[in-house]
């Protein structure tokens, strides 16, 4: 059941912040639509649009010093795990101020400051980083939490079921977030699985896990809160199904032929956005010029990030092959030590951890 | 001081463990069994269960947490216990251990060692005996060292570990029994260079034979029997495969004119077919003959013992590439 109808909403100041940050997702990536439509970006372009209060939720509930790993479809987590909007809109122009240099893309978005490990195009290829990730923290005494996004399709991997085996076993700090938004690609849920409870799949792994309403961002938050909270005193790792949609095709080049057109507007009668809008606004909570100036705040923030990727420069060829494998100094050692580089020139940022 | 290819490899370990605390040894049964090829016997009473971990079979899951952890700030070495075994990791491997610091415009590199036993030659059918460290060689972002002597089993897995990206280890299983001698105080080893083992001294016909990992043992056997017949031989032992060590191939090349490649892959795209190609375009007018070729008959390798020899590269079968180099010259 919705918190918003059991609870209504609280706290009006921390609801706005929520509502802002699934807004900037939003309006990110309407953009990146129209640019795509422009043909200033190519490649696979994996839109989140109506699934915008899992990661707004989620987010919430980490710590700086936590890291994330997160599928192909993750400019959301991206951007609310604090990377700029300029710097991913940059990484989908192939700019040198992209947060990859260009040479990730839409899907592969990475950031050492802020422990976002991408961005990754292989369903269920980032459970097992996770959950070394994890390995790593319990293993080095530290406190921190690894959460791993993933879809309801990687429930059908080989790697998924491995992880959820690891991650128990070794009672590792890692929270798993399957966005189960129905469909892997074209294919429904149980069209793909003969059990479609998910969480039922890694309770099996005697793993916490539990089933939230993934278009309900308090729901969200407070079901992350909790779990994260579980994980970092030591609880091992949770699981959290997030039911969700999305409202857009699988990517650009997706005619939907695989779902009903009703289907997709009942659940837009769910719009995460639109939910708590709504429900702020029937709690006279969200005046009409508060809404009106944070649209236009974040429709601000997008704009000067269109206009950062635009002014931006390519990745010159010269520097093709850089990072094929780690710079060597002059005196043939290495320039950086650690799995996170050092030498992360543009947030100036060290990392040797460990 | 005596030893054998198999303890110089877990000196190897002990030591790496001793020296860095980041480092630790996972894989299906690295512990409790000591080492599916006794490997890491009694590493795990040493040093425990945390950093001499077992895993369940999970090749791709435990891979992919090496992975992570390497991400993480540990060193991890982790243990396959065959090539073939490892095809079931390889998304982990070339998607992510070899793209990571690429496709992160250079963020995050991976310093993981994989370890894993290679070839054929002891009867274990096809699924236990295939040489594809050449294909593995293919990958950029790879670093490829396929050990084939008692100083390099004892001194490749620390300059492995000192490395900030992903390096494979291939350990051929034929060669853990072999016994020799190694200085007490032998310790790491520059992995950057090919070894010249055995130089022509320019008194007979000559030739190079190039080869690496378990072929080396008898290519330096054909060696001695060449050098009976006025066959004079340069033996290269690639050591690292990637990246190839082109320069130590060509002044040898440049020396004797001629090249036998001696691979226990098959022939087709092979490591040997990339020998063959760099000699042929980087030392063409320096050859005197066709470069030659010894590799394993393109069959999964096959159980009987008789088949299986008649499979893979001889001696026998390397000093008649040896003989027809020398004879295509007159």
């Amino acid at each position: 059941m919705s918190t918003l109808k059991n609870q209504g909403v609280t706290d009006a100041e921390h609801a706005g912040h929520l509502l802002r940050q699934m807004l900037r997702v939003r309006r990110l990536e309407e953009k990146c639509i129209e640019l795509y439509s422009a043909a200033k970006i190519r490649g696979f372009l994996h839109v989140y649009i109506g699934e915008e209060a899992v990661a707004a939720g989620v987010m919430e509930a980490l710590a700086p010093e936590d890291a994330v790993v997160a599928t192909y479809r993750e400019h959301g987590h991206a951007l609310l795990r604090r990377v700029s909007a300029g710097a991913i809109l940059a990484e989908m122009y192939g700019h040198a101020e992209g947060c990859c240099r260009g040479r990730g893309g839409s899907m592969h978005l990475f950031d050492a400051a802020t422990r976002f490990y991408g961005g990754n195009a292989i369903v269920a290829g980032g459970l097992p980083l996770a959950v070394g990730l994890a390995l790593a923290d319990r293993m080095a005494g530290r406190q921190r939490v690894t959460v791993c996004f993933f879809g309801e399709g990687a429930v059908a991997e080989g790697e998924f079921h491995e992880s959820m085996n690891l991650a128990a076993l070794w009672q590792l700090p890692v929270l798993f977030c399957c966005e189960n938004n129905l469909y892997a690609m074209g294919t429904a849920l149980g069209r793909s699985e003969s059990q479609t409870d998910i969480a039922l799949k890694a309770a099996a792994y005697e793993i916490s896990a539990w089933a939230v309403d993934g278009m309900d961002v308090l729901a969200v938050e407070q079901a992350a809160g909790r779990a994260v909270d579980a994980v970092r005193s030591g609880g091992g790792p949770h699981f959290l199904e997030l039911r969700t949609y999305r409202f857009r095709a699988h990517s650009m080049f997706d005619p939907e032929l695989y779902r009903e057109k009703s289907e997709v507007a009942q659940w837009m009668e769910r719009d995460p956005i639109s939910l708590l809008q709504g429900a702020m606004q029937e709690a006279g909570q969200l005046p009409e010029e508060d809404w009106a100036a944070l649209q236009a705040d974040v429709d601000a923030e997008i704009s000067t990030a269109v206009g950062f990727a635009e002014n931006g420069t390519p990745e010159p060829v010269s520097e093709l092959s850089r990072f094929v494998y780690s710079d060597r100094a002059e005196d043939g050692g290495y320039t950086g030590d650690g799995g996170t580089a050092e030498r992360d020139t543009r947030s100036g940022k060290g990392g040797a951890e460990g | 001081m005596k030893t054998t290819y198999r303890e110089a490899m877990r000196a190897a370990l002990r030591d790496a463990m001793q020296r860095d605390e980041r480092v630790f040894l996972m894989g299906e049964d690295v512990g409790r069994y000591g080492g599916s090829f006794a490997v890491s016997l009694g590493l795990l009473e040493e040093f425990g269960p945390d950093r001499i971990r077992d895993t369940p079979l999970s090749e791709s899951g435990f891979v992919g947490a090496g992975i992570g952890a390497a991400l993480g700030g540990m060193r991890p070495v982790v243990e396959i216990m065959t090539v073939n075994f490892s095809l079931l990791a390889l998304d982990q491997i070339i998607n992510n251990a070899a793209t990571l610091l690429h496709m992160s415009g250079g963020q995050f590199n991976v310093p993981i060692v994989i370890r894993m036993t290679t070839g054929a030659g002891r009867q274990l059918g096809a699924q236990h005996s295939h040489s594809l460290e050449g294909w593995y060689a293919h990958i950029p972002g790879l670093r490829i060292l396929t050990p084939a002597t008692l100083a390099d089993a004892r001194g490749m897995l620390w300059t492995a570990l000192q490395d900030p990206d992903p390096v494979l280890i291939f350990e051929h299983g034929s060669l853990y029994n072999m016994a020799g001698d190694l200085d007490d105080d032998a310790g790491p080893v520059d992995v950057d260079k090919a070894a010249l083992l055995r130089h022509a001294d320019g008194t007979g016909e000559s030739l190079t034979l190039i080869t690496y990992g378990g072929t080396l043992p008898l290519v330096l056997a054909a060696a001695d029997q060449l050098a009976e017949e006025g066959i004079d031989t340069d033996v290269i032992d690639l050591r690292t495969l990637r990246p190839l060590d082109t320069h130590t191939i060509l002044d040898s090349v440049a020396g004797t004119h001629r090249a036998v490649v001696v691979d226990e892959g098959w022939r087709s795209g092979s490591i040997s077919a990339e020998i063959a190609a760099r000699i042929c375009e980087l030392a063409f007018f320096d050859l005197d003959a066709p470069v030659e070729r010894v590799c394993s008959l393109e069959v999964p390798v096959p159980y009987a013992k008789h088949l299986e020899e008649a499979a893979l590269p001889s001696v026998g079968r390397v000093m008649a590439a040896a003989r027809r180099a020398v004879g295509a010259n007159g």
